[in-house]
């Protein structure tokens, strides 16, 4: 007889997996989408630390642009970014507009 | 062997917390809560433990940091009561699901309203089904021991569940008695190493807890839960008979006082089957057949065990200490459960006493006994579910 499925799972759903959570694209819970407006940007990464998930993509020490397999458009990032002048360099628009 | 004390229920579970030494222990240590765990904490002052303590906002939040001690790898241990117990209650189901193996002495209190801290299972009997192992005391010294045993059960590798380890509150928690404690090193011996089997601590192998599971999975989870309950049976007994050996004071499932050849019995729990011997003692000496059973073990419930000690009697009174309003009193329930399964089936009665701390006296004990005796003659169950020791 095959083994019921209850019976192979790890004890407590611990996952022990790391990283697994790769695996889940969360980009389409988003409504809203973040917009990178570069020359307003002034490179202080307050939106990658601020950021819940890493949808913020760092290369070399400077902040690219988004990971929208994974942003779920919460606005975090966009209130926090200080921008150049009183400029944002995050804007929040609606998702498909 | 060790010492003989004279202490309240409180001390004597704060010395078995004591000689454990757990790692970690959060705690909310004012009312609701008992000096229990103002006790232990005296014992972190004064150096003599090593376990570090978290001083919290919240009894939600006592066993939130419980929850992520014991999930980092920690031995832990906590203690609560009444409200405080009913604040956790949304985190007891964690601590389970997790299958983490944390370990609470609970005192047995009302909860509100009306406001009262007096003794009865409310609280306990409230977190029944939230995968916590329950194991009820009738004496300080059965705290002490259920306590030190608790920690054997609950970190078992095949069981790896929270245990509650319940005394009455103030009747046992406040009461001074005699108790024997083990040495130190006994007990150290008893519980010996605790080693988590997937600690967060463990930076190699990194992992999580508490995972989004829906649809998909939460039912077959839950099936694997039941099974884990499934196995304590087993495992309480084989640490019962290894305390034994230790300390000369045998544990089981359940306990039995003059049962073996009785023809009705009353079924309780805790300290009020103290009482309630006394009283089958009284109608044994009149000739009457009485006996008791007092259950220890009621998360899982030994349905099949408790149901061969009761097949053979005429009429059985399970008396509660909670009543679930609107339904039969949570003991009754059980008992109803293994009854089920018998090929006789007794005539039962549910009486529900003491609630908020009234006492209970050997006259209701007595009156039970008599109803019995008229139930077993006649086959005949007037009220099911009534109130005893009401005033007038
Ligand atoms: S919207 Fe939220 S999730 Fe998306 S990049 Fe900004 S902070 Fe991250
Ligand atoms: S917070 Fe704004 S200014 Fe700072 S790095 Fe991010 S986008 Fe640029």
């Amino acid at each position: 007889m095959k083994e019921p499925l209850w019976k192979k799972l790890t004890p407590g759903s611990v996952i022990l997996e790391p990283g697994s959570s790769a695996k889940f694209k969360t980009g389409s819970w988003r409504s809203m989408r973040p917009r990178w407006i570069e020359e307003n940007c002034i490179q202080c990464l307050f939106c990658w630390i601020y950021c819940p998930d890493m949808s913020v993509i760092v290369e070399d020490g400077k902040r690219k642009g988004f990971n929208y397999d994974y942003c779920k458009g919460c606005g975090i990032c966009a209130l926090e970014c200080p921008g150049k002048k009183g400029n944002k360099a995050i804007v929040m628009e609606k998702e498909g507009s | 062997m060790g010492k003989i004390v004279a202490v309240t229920g409180n001390e004597a579970v704060a010395e078995s917390l004591r000689q454990v030494n757990p790692d970690v222990c959060a705690a909310y240590p004012i009312t609701p809560a008992t000096d229990l765990m103002q006790r232990f904490s005296s014992f972190i002052s004064d150096g003599k433990v090593d376990t570090e303590m978290v001083l919290v906002e919240s009894e939600h939040s006592a066993m939130s940091a419980c929850i992520g001690a014991a999930a980092a790898g920690g031995r832990v241990a906590t203690a609560t009561s009444s409200q405080g117990l009913a604040l956790m209650w949304e985190m007891l189901f964690i601590a389970a699901g997790d299958r983490l193996p944390i370990i609470m002495p609970v005192v047995n209190r009302a909860l509100s309203a009306p406001l009262n801290i007096h003794g009865d299972h409310s609280d306990t009997m409230g977190a029944r089904d939230s995968g916590w192992i329950q194991l009820y005391s009738e004496t300080a010294q059965e705290a002490y021991d259920n306590a030190i045993q608790a920690f054997r059960i609950g970190e078992h590798p095949d069981i790896r569940l929270p245990v509650m380890v319940c005394m009455d509150g103030f009747i046992v928690s406040h009461s001074i008695e005699r108790v024997e404690y083990l040495e130190d090193s006994e007990v150290k011996n008893f519980v010996g190493e605790y080693r988590q089997v997937n600690p967060l601590l463990d930076i190699d192998h990194p992992k999580s807890y508490g995972p989004l599971i829906l649809t998909d999975l939460y039912h077959e989870y839950k099936r694997a839960q039941h099974e884990v309950m499934t196995k304590v049976k087993n495992v309480v007994l084989e640490v019962a008979s290894d305390f034994e050996k230790l300390s000369g004071r045998k544990y089981g499932l359940f306990e039995t006082y003059r049962l073996e050849d009785a023809e009705i019995a009353i079924v309780i729990l805790s300290s009020a089957a103290g009482t309630t011997k006394d009283v089958v003692d009284r109608y044994r000496d009149k000739g009457i057949k009485a006996g008791l059973l007092k259950p220890r073990m009621f998360r899982p419930f030994p349905y099949e065990d408790v149901a061969a000690a009761l097949r053979h009697l005429k009429a059985i009174a399970v008396l509660d200490r909670a009543d679930s309003f609107g339904g039969y009193g949570p003991l009754f329930s059980e008992i109803c459960g293994a009854v089920m399964s018998m090929d006789t089936k007794p005539p039962m009665i549910n009486r529900i006493y003491g609630l908020g701390g009234r006492d209970y006296m050997p006259d209701q004990a007595e009156k039970v006994f008599d109803e019995l005796i008229g139930i077993a003659e006649t086959g005949k169950v007037g009220a099911i579910k009534e109130y005893i020791g009401l005033r007038e």
